[in-house]
């Protein structure tokens, strides 16, 4: 789960993180009053949607201006009416993709003068199995560019969970960034409170970009990004509490009541399929035969009927979905509740376009009877190949008809 | 022979009085696994399934000689419940659970280091060798005692792997599903290395998925095992070509992140390691025919 720069900030600042003042606005009617509170010559303008690249980033509608989602404003006046222009407007960054994201809240920040911009993560090292820091002098550019271009201004150092953050990793990371004197100290500590922050609260990205080095020496977080391991929520009520539901796809929210794994895509034929490793590798092959997924599906180990359709209902209710693959490789799971589960969705949803049904596993020949028996216009498969062949070949024959 | 598992492993459960645990058992003592007991806190003196239940790891491993657990505890619980496998210096620890948090996996891994056991998982379908010993969830009908060596990180594309070589006549020496999550406690690398070491394993079938390196780590490892002489042929499938950057594909570890772990960068060095590499998920079967250089049936 990802979380908005301001509420990332708030925690930075709780774990002891140096971090300028700040308020977010939610309403454009309190604009002027937030401002106001900020004291100081300038201050920056930040739209809050889960995406990079807002400060690149341009507004759909002209009323926003022309600036991108970053701006600066020299008083409190400035900021309120930058802050009016964006609110309830839609960014499009590089990340959004061409449709963008509506600006629900607007963060106002104490602006800062830069001497340095640096980077600094913490992350899982899935090679090693352990939270790793990577630091680099580069900040506020695009790190992965920097790792395929200049690798060598990349330090990675993971620390043993037995053990845990030690001093000595804040002051190789200091010495590499070419710190001195009092700075030292000051990233033995940053360095000290990400990690804290990373175990404490279950992170599986907390990412300072850039940390800039002020006039005056000291460090700063400028900007932040943090992602939390979904499966640790339930011990974190207070990180699932900043979940903002308006960021996510609302296909994939009803999805994940229903206990399911959905992620659309751009494709015409949705697929429904029983583990996250088929359910890709169905996706693949219609990609083989010509077609294109609309959607990974995985309905997983313990389904039941009703999760099949509620399932299949999502899957309908894309109106770019012009034909259907249910692919189910039994272990765990009967193909006769699956098969069940169709038709009872079948039923109720109705059926408008094409429908593949491939069930291989336990209860096999119990499923392909429930479907044949039921009078539906279920197209049978033998195989993952022969299934991907029939659903891309009929929706072409729906196409051209 | 086989790896990992046989007639001669004796398996406990742990969490073997819950609804998974239960069904699972059932079904491994119906295939011919020898399950020797099960532990539930506070259940300690009781049986379930006509198997001795236990409140610790280690009184279940001393009193029946247990030398693998297998784990159904739901994922609050379940670094806990493999903690206590480890300290009791259980020999095989495998764990089915999905949706354990990561941090709790990173102690795990950490634990593991310099101990007496092995974890298969978590997030993972279990290790099976055909008519000896089943621990896990994998369909014990679609299984053909035979020479091919199965490890994924899928579940569902090891059941399409094993039937795959069930059809076309080779049949599966052990089959290990090693899990789809990040922080796991066996890699693709020590599964091959078994696997080159087991003389009724012939071939071998290795299907991957994007996110991390650890098959771009698995084809250096098997080419430089070749190069010392030390080969088998090799089938291969990867997951998720189609897969968008940035997005968790239904498991934890399946994510392009970072620019890394994308599934033309592990199709590219598998088969630069001489990998024979299926574009389709329904040819893996035929793939390790080719791997093998035997005829592909028309």
């Amino acid at each position: 789960m990802n979380i908005h720069e301001y509420q990332a900030k708030e925690l930075l600042r709780a774990y002891g993180a140096p971090v300028g003042e700040g308020r977010v606005i939610t309403n454009p009617g309190e604009a002027a009053a937030r401002a106001a509170e900020l004291d100081a010559p300038l201050i920056v303008v930040k739209a809050q949607i889960h995406a990079g690249g807002r400060g690149k980033g341009r507004f759909k509608e002209p009323e926003a201006g022309e600036k991108g989602g970053v701006r600066l404003a020299r008083s409190p006046e400035e900021a309120a009416e930058e802050a009016r222009r964006m609110l309830g407007r839609t960014l499009v960054t590089h990340q959004t993709g061409p449709e963008g994201k509506v600006v629900n809240r607007v963060y106002l920040e104490a602006g800062a003068d830069i001497a340095r911009e640096l980077y600094l993560a913490v992350l899982i090292d899935r090679k090693s199995g352990r939270i790793s820091f990577v630091a680099s002098t580069e900040g506020g550019m695009d790190i992965e560019e920097v790792a395929a271009k200049t690798p060598e201004k990349i330090l990675t150092i993971t620390v043993d969970p037995a053990t845990g953050y030690m001093p000595f990793h804040g002051r190789r990371i200091a010495f590499a960034l070419e710190l001195e004197g009092a700075q030292v100290k000051q990233m033995v500590k940053l360095a000290g409170a990400l990690y804290r922050l990373f175990v404490e609260k279950d992170a599986e990205l907390v990412e300072i970009n850039p940390l800039i080095v002020t006039p005056d020496g000291d460090l700063r977080c400028l900007d932040a990004k943090m992602g939390f391991d979904d499966n640790a929520l339930f011990r974190h009520p207070d990180i699932a509490a900043l979940r903002d539901e308006t960021e996510e796809d609302p296909k994939e929210r009803e999805a994940a009541e229903h206990d399911l794994n959905y992620i659309a895509l751009d494709g015409n034929i949705g697929c429904m399929v029983n583990g996250a490793g088929l359910a890709m590798a169905t996706m693949d092959i219609i990609k083989l035969y010509g077609g294109e997924p609309a959607n990974f599906l995985d309905v997983g180990g313990g389904a039941t009927r009703e999760k099949v359709a509620a399932a299949f209902k999502i899957i309908t209710s894309d109106p770019k979905v012009e034909g259907i693959l249910v692919n189910i490789f039994g272990g765990i799971m009967r193909c006769d509740i699956i098969a069940d589960g169709v038709v009872a969705a079948v039923r109720e949803v109705g059926l408008e376009v094409p429908l593949v049904v491939r069930l291989e596993g336990t209860n096999v020949e119990k499923g392909k009877e429930i479907l044949r028996e039921s009078g539906l216009d279920v197209i049978p498969a033998d195989d993952l190949d022969d299934a991907a062949q029939k659903i891309v070949a009929a929706v072409r024959e729906r196409a051209a008809a | 022979m086989s790896i990992l598992v046989d007639r001669n492993t004796r398996v406990i459960c742990q969490g073997i009085t819950g609804a998974q645990g239960t069904f699972h058992t059932e079904q491994a003592i119906a295939y011919g696994t020898q399950m020797v007991g099960g532990v539930t806190p506070g259940k300690g003196g009781s049986t379930h399934l006509g198997l001795p239940v236990f409140d610790t790891v280690a009184e279940a491993k001393a009193a029946t000689e247990a030398n693998a657990t297998v784990i159904y505890v739901p994922p609050p619980f379940a670094a806990d419940a493999i903690l206590e496998a480890i300290d009791a210096e259980m020999p095989l620890i495998v764990t089915i659970t999905e949706g354990i948090p990561v941090l709790d996996m990173m102690r795990v891994k950490r634990a593991l280091e310099g101990s007496a056991s092995r974890l298969i998982g978590p997030n993972c379908p279990g290790v099976m060798t055909p008519d000896e010993c089943k621990i896990g969830i994998m369909p014990g009908n679609i299984f053909k005692r035979g020479s091919v060596g199965v490890v994924s990180r899928s579940g569902t594309l090891t059941y399409e792997a094993v039937k795959q070589t069930s059809d076309v006549g080779l049949g599966q020496s052990t089959a290990v599903g090693i899990g789809g999550d990040p922080i796991k406690g066996t890699e693709f690398i020590e599964v091959l290395d078994m696997f080159l070491d087991d003389p009724e394993t012939e071939a071998i079938i290795m299907i991957g998925e994007i996110g991390g390196t650890a098959e771009e780590e698995a084809a250096e490892f098997l080419r430089a095992e070749a190069k010392k002489g030390r080969a088998k042929p090799v089938a291969g499938f990867i997951a998720g070509r189609t897969a968008p950057p940035g997005r968790r594909m239904g498991h934890a570890g399946a994510i392009v992140s970072g620019g890394k772990g994308d599934a033309e960068s592990k199709i590219r060095a598998m088969q630069d390691a001489g990998i024979v590499m299926a574009e389709s998920p329904a040819r893996m079967g035929e793939a390790v025919l080719e791997a093998m250089g035997r005829k592909v049936p028309a």
